[in-house]
This record gives structure tokens, sequence and C-alpha cells, in this order.
């Protein structure tokens, strides 16, 4: 019953407008407290850490749909990915903004030698550049004309996620918590990618098959 | 119920430790006119508090340039005193029930008085001065702040370091009920922080227990914590309950918990980066853009002398 009534939601044409409002409270609530002063004495950091957990939160939301798919049988899920996974981008370009403009004031050699020779930047900078081509072939069209090559290029998104926790728990002085909480979002994802199950019955096979799906 | 008077303010630009001096003499003479309030009662103690009489402004921060103090509700709002949580604001969040009454102080080690003082009869002989200092955060920004508090090197001196005192250890309160965040182990507790005895007596190094004209803040280390400008914040040690007067170099916390990364000496140096991230540059509180950190965080003048024959590269 309950779960008829979450497909009928889903399927509905007003839940992707909805969703779409919805993935830009985090932003607006952030201009909101920027226009009230309420950003803490250091609104640059606040905003740099703010938009980076939303960054990798989107990440973990839009790789969790195909499990939630599977599991719950929620197929109607699946229209909404591309679209978070735009947002995890959007919030990508925002967090990146905000340490360039700020940190860096503009300028690409201080920012470069930056992503050069701190470990935990090369990591979050190599995330943002993998996540290009996949905001650019996110669209009806790529998917498309790419066909079956659209689903294995867009496999980059796990090696993003691998990166994006990294660079946080890169750059943590000495409590874990936060990062380590999504650690282990991103593990359980990644196991499930991996299909555990089948991998343990037969290794070859399974890996394989996570390969080529 | 703090009573606090400005005895003078005087401010200058960058001025050596023989002019410390000097302006504390100055201060001795402006006070004498200021007539008999101080000699007759400095101590107009509150119940709760640590009590804090007349003082002269110190200004040791070159004014100028775009140099300001840094808003009391920043500084009082951001801090990073793991004690009471690892969060910025965890500290003002958590520490509003901490009390500081009846404060103790150990002193232990290579000295002549030993012993269990209570933090007025320490502090009690000396003058108090206010002192403006920059506080460079090793995470990469800074505030400037009016500080409360005496000289550490006339303490140290009235409790009579025997020569084998080459290094002061000092220990933060260890108390997970009254400080919530050693709940968790985030650092091995106690908090420990320590100094050669040459930087403890250094004219800069000061023993605070108050700040913006006040009693220092609970989130800012009440009631007495150390600020040696020369050095990363993390020096600072807060709510300091022993010293100890030590031959060897003491243990440190943040050295304990990443020695690659945090020397003992940990003095502010924009061309040592920490092995994450770059030294170089720092966000003063209140500006968007970042400034050209300087060496010993501009204090080079006062104390580049103690580090003459040191490779400030492997000993960071």
């Amino acid at each position: 019953m309950g779960l008829a009534l979450l497909q009928d939601i889903l399927r509905s044409r007003f839940t992707k407008p909805v969703l779409f409002s919805l993935c830009l409270v985090p932003l607006s609530s952030l201009v909101w407290r920027a226009f009230y002063g309420d950003l803490g004495a250091n609104p640059i950091e606040t905003i740099t850490f703010f938009t980076g957990d939303w960054t990798l939160r989107y990440l973990l939301i839009t790789l969790s749909i195909s499990p939630l798919r599977q599991w719950f049988g929620l197929t109607g899920l699946l229209r909404f990915r591309r679209m978070l996974g735009l947002y995890v981008f959007f919030y990508a370009c925002c967090h990146f903004s905000i340490w360039f403009i700020f940190d860096h004031a503009l300028d690409f050699t201080d920012m470069f030698e930056d992503v050069v020779e701190r470990p935990y930047i090369t990591l979050g900078f190599s995330a943002l550049m993998l996540l290009i081509p996949l905001a650019v072939t996110s669209n009806n069209a790529m998917l498309k004309k790419l066909g079956k090559r659209w689903k294995k290029l867009h496999k980059l998104t796990y090696l993003i996620l691998v990166l994006g926790v990294l660079h946080y728990l890169w750059l943590v002085k000495a409590d874990y918590l936060e990062p380590g909480i999504y650690a282990v979002f991103a593990v359980i994802l990644l196991l499930h990618r991996l299909n555990l199950k089948k991998w343990l019955s037969s290794p070859k096979a399974s890996i394989q098959s996570s390969l080529n799906n | 119920m703090i009573n606090i008077k400005k005895v003078s303010d005087i401010s200058s630009s960058a001025i050596t430790p023989e002019s410390i001096y000097l302006r504390r003499r100055e201060f001795m003479k402006a006070s004498g006119m200021l007539g008999t309030a101080m000699l007759l009662n400095p101590w107009m103690t509150a119940a709760a508090s640590i009590p804090i009489g007349d003082y002269a402004r110190n200004v040791i921060t070159p004014k100028g340039e775009d140099e300001e103090i840094t808003p009391e509700e920043d500084a009082t709002s951001y801090n990073n005193f793991y004690e009471f949580g690892t969060d910025k604001g965890d500290p003002k969040k958590y520490s509003t029930k901490f009390t500081t009454d009846d404060w103790k102080i150990t002193v232990g080690g290579e000295c002549a008085k030993p012993g269990t003082y209570s933090l007025e009869d320490l502090i009690k002989p000396f003058a108090i001065e206010e002192r403006v200092y920059r506080l460079r955060c090793v995470e990469a920004w800074s505030m400037v702040i009016p500080w409360l508090g005496v000289p550490l090197a006339s303490i140290i001196e009235s409790l009579e370091p025997t020569s084998k005192a080459k290094y002061i250890a000092f220990t933060t309160l260890h108390d997970p009920q009254r400080m919530p965040g050693q709940k968790r182990s985030v650092l091995d507790w106690p908090y420990r922080e320590g100094l050669r005895i040459d930087e403890a007596t250094n004219p800069l190094t000061l023993l605070a227990i108050g700040m913006y004209g006040k009693t220092m803040p609970n989130q800012n280390g009440a009631p007495v914590r150390l600020v040696v400008p020369w050095k990363y914040g993390f020096k600072s040690i807060k709510s300091i309950v022993s010293i100890d007067f030590v031959e060897q170099q003491p243990l440190t916390s943040w050295n304990m918990s990443s020695a690659r990364e945090y020397g003992f000496y940990s003095n502010v140096n924009p061309t040592v980066n920490h092995p994450r991230w770059s030294q170089k540059k720092e966000r003063r509180i209140g500006d968007l853009f970042k400034r050209p950190t300087l060496m010993f965080n501009g204090y080079a003048e006062e104390v580049a002398h103690m580090y003459d024959d040191m490779d400030l590269r492997s000993n960071y």
C-alpha cells in the first residue's frame, strides 16, 4: 500500500520539479545566512565546508538510487539520477569557486601550485575534473549518442566518490567522525556495486558481471 | 563582578624587548599618578572570578597597515579548544557551565618553590598588562587579540627554577565531567604543552587571565592560559593546572598526535609548510582574502635570536 503510493508519487510529473527545488534548499539556506551575517567568524571557511559537505551528500544520494531501486523495487527513482548527479557537479563547482576566488584570489599559478603540492587538494581537484565529462554527457542527446559507452563512462562516479571521501579524510586534523561517516556510506555503496555475495561465491564471475552491467 | 580600570593607553609600532620594559616604567609612573586606589586595593576581588585590577595597555602588534583588533564576538565564538568539542562553535556552546572557582596550579620539578598555588597567589604580586598580539592558528587563520596577563618570566622568576630547569611543561585540566570534549579520545588527554626556558622567559610570553578587558571567557581557556604569539596557536595552552620545570624536552599533545606535522617548536614560519597544507598565507578573521604570513608571526625582532643556531626546517 505505502510502497504503491510512493511509486505513484515517484511517477508524478510534479515530483521532478519539486525535487529540483528541494536540492536548492542547502544553497538557499547558505545565501540566507550570508544575508543575515550568520556565517560565523570565518564565513569563507563556513561556505567552503558547507558546499564540500553537500557535494559529498549529493554524491552519496545519487549513488544510493540504484540500491534503493533494487532493494525496495522503487523503479521510479531512476529518472532523477542524472539531475541529482548534476547537483553534485553544481555544489562541487561552488566549493571549488569559493576556494579559488578567496583562498587564491583567482590566481591560476597559485592555485595550481596548491593542487600539485597538497595531496588532499590533488584528490579533490581530480574529482572535480572527472565530474566534468559526466556533467557534459548527462543530457538525453549524449545518452543516446554514447549508448553502451555512456554507462561505462558514468562508472567514473565510483572513482569520484573514493577521491571525494579521501579528500575530506586527508584534511582533518584529529576528529575523523564526520568524514568517517561518509567513508562508511561510501564503502557500503561500493560493496553493493561489487555485488559482494556473488563475488564471495565466484570472484571472477562477479567482477566480470559488475564491470559489464 | 569584575572591576577593571585602564591606567594608560600606550601604543606604538614594532618595539624591541628593551622598550617594552621602558614602557612598563612609564606605566608605573602613570599608575602612580592615578592615585592610591590601586595601591590600597589592587585586587578588588569578585567572588567567582579571577580579579583583574588596573592594567596598562602595551601594544606590541605593529599598528597601522590594515591591522585591527578582531571583534570580541569573533574571538569568543570561533575557538579551537577540543576539551569542549572539535567544532569551532563547540567551546562556546559546551563551556557555559564550566566553573573555575578556587583554581589551583601545581608547580613541580626543578625549582625552589614547588607546591600547589591558588591562581590568585601566583598572579597577585605582579602588575597586569594588556598586550595586543596577533594569534596565528596552524590552520592558516589569524586574529588580533588584546590579552590581559602577566609576563610568564615574572612568575617563573618567583618560583626560582634551578639550573637544571631547561624546559617548562604545562598541563590542562583533565576532567571529562567538566570538559565534555574529553569523553572522546580525539587527543591523548590531558592536553600538554611545553616551552624551552628561554622561550618561556622571553618578554613576549604572557600568562593570560583575561582578554578584551574582561576575565578570560571559558571558551578561550579560563581561568588562565599561555599566550606565545610567535608560535602557532596550539602552543598557547589553555586552562592550565600544572607547571613543571624539567630537564628534558617535554611531550606535547599535537606532537604526540602527529609528530610529522606538529613539531615541539611550532614557530610560525611561512617557509615551512605543514605537510598537508601551505603556511605561506593566512586569513585574518574578518577578511575575505588571505594575506602573507610573517616569519615568527611578525615578532622576529623579539624572538629570532633564540633560534640563531637552529635549522628551523628540521626543528619545525
